[in-house]
């Protein structure tokens, strides 16, 4: 196709053409298709019980705010709460150190057997931590852990830690090996290195890490259902399990505990969307 | 993403060219890297060698060790054994037996196993192809607020499958929006769509599909990224057609992610539970129609099978055991085939 004897008829349609109508369509369609169930979900949370039989589609006028205060004050979600946020932030800053130390390790020490520890870690990439589930149950029983928050925690340092291993790794090799000569010619110490000079170096990759395991970790329902039995000791997901019992007639109660589960997660989503879809995809993508 | 272009944006400029060795000459005792391979001699002069590095990864080894490596090896062995703690007794191969040949376990285990396939089958088929579908739209250079797309097709991936299968629980009853359905005219839309066994399933999987697309059309786009514009602007200039340009050009460049997209589906698959959960049930009703391997894994490990209710932990284990087996037959060749020499 020569381009510089473009017809005007065949202008307009590369014009059209790069307005991509098909592709906006399918695009908008999805969108409906996405945000639809999350509108439902928060519109039905703000209506009384009769508001939402009447109308479940209406928008909620006036704003009822009873099913949420409802759901915090006798349903103790701020206890569930906490607990969640406590494995989070626990699981997620060991899996961090230790990753990072353990990438700090790798990426220096050269051999065979560096090469096999890292591939160890490599294949808990592939394969799914809930195999191993009937053994992790009867260890934490042994271990005195069982009903216990230190009981998942420590599942999601193991699960989240070769992820954590891969991109480190890989992370602190690509940095320039000169810093490291300057450091040490200086007279710091290696572990002075790591401290000072690495880790605020990989603050991205930490980040990376950091979101890959945040989400299934918050997420997790497996672990808690079947390490958790004791009620002051439940994470918000097992506070959802609950509802098939608790409100099974009102409905706006339970799109409210819904709600609150699901909200803190999509609010980090969307004010740090960038770094959550290279998070997320992290594992995919080699560097 | 390369490392080091990250540390150059940084704003992390190399240090000052330095000898490899020191002019001091303070090469540290037990150095390893006394010959002068030029590699080492570039990066790592002064490198204590393994001795010295293993103190760092021994935390990390430990906890993955303890909590990961040895229960996992661990369930192997216990899938030949039968009775919980302190009651154990070696039984070979019978728990393989029952699981695959018993007329009520080997039932429920076939039906388990077909409905993954079929839940594996709508991930493969639709979720996936839709996601290459998404990204292709979302990788165009003339498309407008790609952004806004992208934000909106990766939600769901957010939200706790829990959460968003109990959701579509209640939004699918016909209790919920029955009335107003009807008095829309879309009465065709109020069906038990759970509660029938033809359609549970296929509601269940397509919900699946729903939560997780974000993730392989993210994953795609970050892969059609790299195709090379020079390489996309001669197939336009020679007149491909758009499907001939992704066809020819972009899926083979990017066939390194579709595998490996292959393999997230097919392990995510088989690890499935949460969903089941909360749509339908741990018991994979109604009549087993929605039961995973892993709601099937869940009442025979760890919660008790109806009608006995006594968890079987020998059984379990042979159930994570053949799917720790089918796992490896299925990811093996598909990186073998997809990821090239690395």
């Amino acid at each position: 196709m020569d381009r510089t004897k473009v017809k005007p008829r065949k202008t307009r349609s590369l014009r059209l053409a790069r307005m991509n109508l098909p592709g906006h369509l399918l695009m908008l369609v999805w969108a409906v298709v996405v945000l639809l169930p999350v509108y439902l979900l928060v519109v039905n949370a703000l209506k009384t019980r009769m508001g939402m039989y009447a109308d479940p589609f209406a928008l909620p006028l006036p704003l009822v705010w009873d099913n949420f205060r409802a759901i915090i004050n006798q349903g103790n979600f701020f206890m569930y709460f906490a607990n969640s946020l406590m494995v989070v932030v626990v699981s997620l800053g060991a899996i961090l150190m230790l990753g990072s130390l353990a990438g700090y390790g790798l990426a220096h020490w050269r051999g065979k057997l560096a090469r096999g520890l890292y591939f160890f870690f490599m294949i808990g990439m592939m394969l799914p931590i809930k195999i191993a589930t009937i053994r992790l149950m009867e260890l934490m029983k042994l271990l005195g852990l069982f009903n216990q928050l230190w009981s998942i925690i420590l599942v999601y340092i193991a699960m989240g830690l070769p992820i954590a291993v891969f991109v480190l790794t890989e992370f602190i090799r690509g940095l320039p090996g000169d810093l490291y000569e300057a450091a040490h010619i200086d007279g710091a110490r290696r572990s002075k290195i790591y401290y000072s000079i690495v880790l605020p170096l990989i603050k991205p990759a930490l980040a990376t890490v950091g979101i890959y395991n945040l989400v299934p970790i918050w997420n997790d329902l497996w672990f808690p259902l079947i390490f958790i039995t004791q009620e002051d000791k439940k994470t918000v997901l097992l506070a959802v399990t609950r509802l098939q019992g608790q409100y099974t007639t009102d409905w706006p109660k339970v799109f409210a505990l819904l709600t609150l589960s699901a909200l803190p997660v999509i609010l980090l989503y969307l004010s740090m969307s960038r770094q959550f879809v290279a998070g997320l995809t992290a594992g995919a993508v080699k560097g | 993403m390369s490392p080091k272009q990250t540390g150059q944006r940084l704003g992390v400029h190399p240090a000052p060219q330095v000898p490899a060795y020191p002019a001091s000459g303070r090469i540290m005792k037990g150095s390893v890297n006394l010959q002068p391979s030029l590699r080492a001699r570039n990066r790592h002069s002064l490198n204590p060698g393994g001795g010295y590095w293993f103190w760092y990864l021994l935390p990390a080894l430990l906890v993955y060790i303890l909590f990961m490596a040895y229960p996992m090896l661990d369930s192997v062995r216990l899938s030949l054994y039968a009775g919980t703690t302190g009651t154990r007794q070696y039984v070979g191969l019978a728990n393989y037996t029952r699981l695959f040949t018993d007329p009520v376990v080997s039932t429920r285990f076939w039906g388990a196993f077909k409905n993954t396939w079929v839940f594996f089958a709508y991930h493969m088929l639709v979720q996936n192809v839709l996601g290459m579908l998404f990204a292709v739209i979302l990788t165009s250079r003339t498309m407008k607020g790609r952004k806004i797309y992208q934000t909106i097709i990766f939600i769901p991936c957010t939200i706790a499958v829990m959460v968003s299968g109990y959701l579509f629980r209640l939004l699918l009853n016909p209790q919920f929006a029955g009335p107003s359905l009807r008095a829309m005219g879309l009465s065709a839309l109020v069906r038990p769509w759970l509660g029938d066994p033809r359609t549970a399933l296929n509601v269940v999987s397509l919900v699946s599909v729903w939560q997780w697309v974000g993730i392989p059309t993210m994953m795609f786009v970050a892969g059609l990224q790299g195709v090379s514009e020079d390489l996309l602007e001669a197939a336009d200039i020679e007149g491909c057609n758009a499907w001939q340009t992704f066809w020819h050009i972009k899926f083979p460049l990017i066939l390194p992610v579709v595998g490996m997209i292959a393999i997230l589906t097919f392990v995510s698959n088989f690890n499935a539970f949460d969903v089941v959960y909360a749509m339908t049930g741990p018991n994979g009703p109604p009549n087993y129609a929605t039961d995973l391997i892993g709601s099937l894994f869940y009442r025979y490990g760890v919660a008790g099978e109806h009608p006995i209710g006594i968890p079987e932990p020998g059984v379990g284990a042979a159930i994570s055991t053949s799917v720790f087996v089918m796992l490896l037959a299925g990811v093996l060749p598909t990186l073998r085939a997809t990821q090239g020499r690395d």
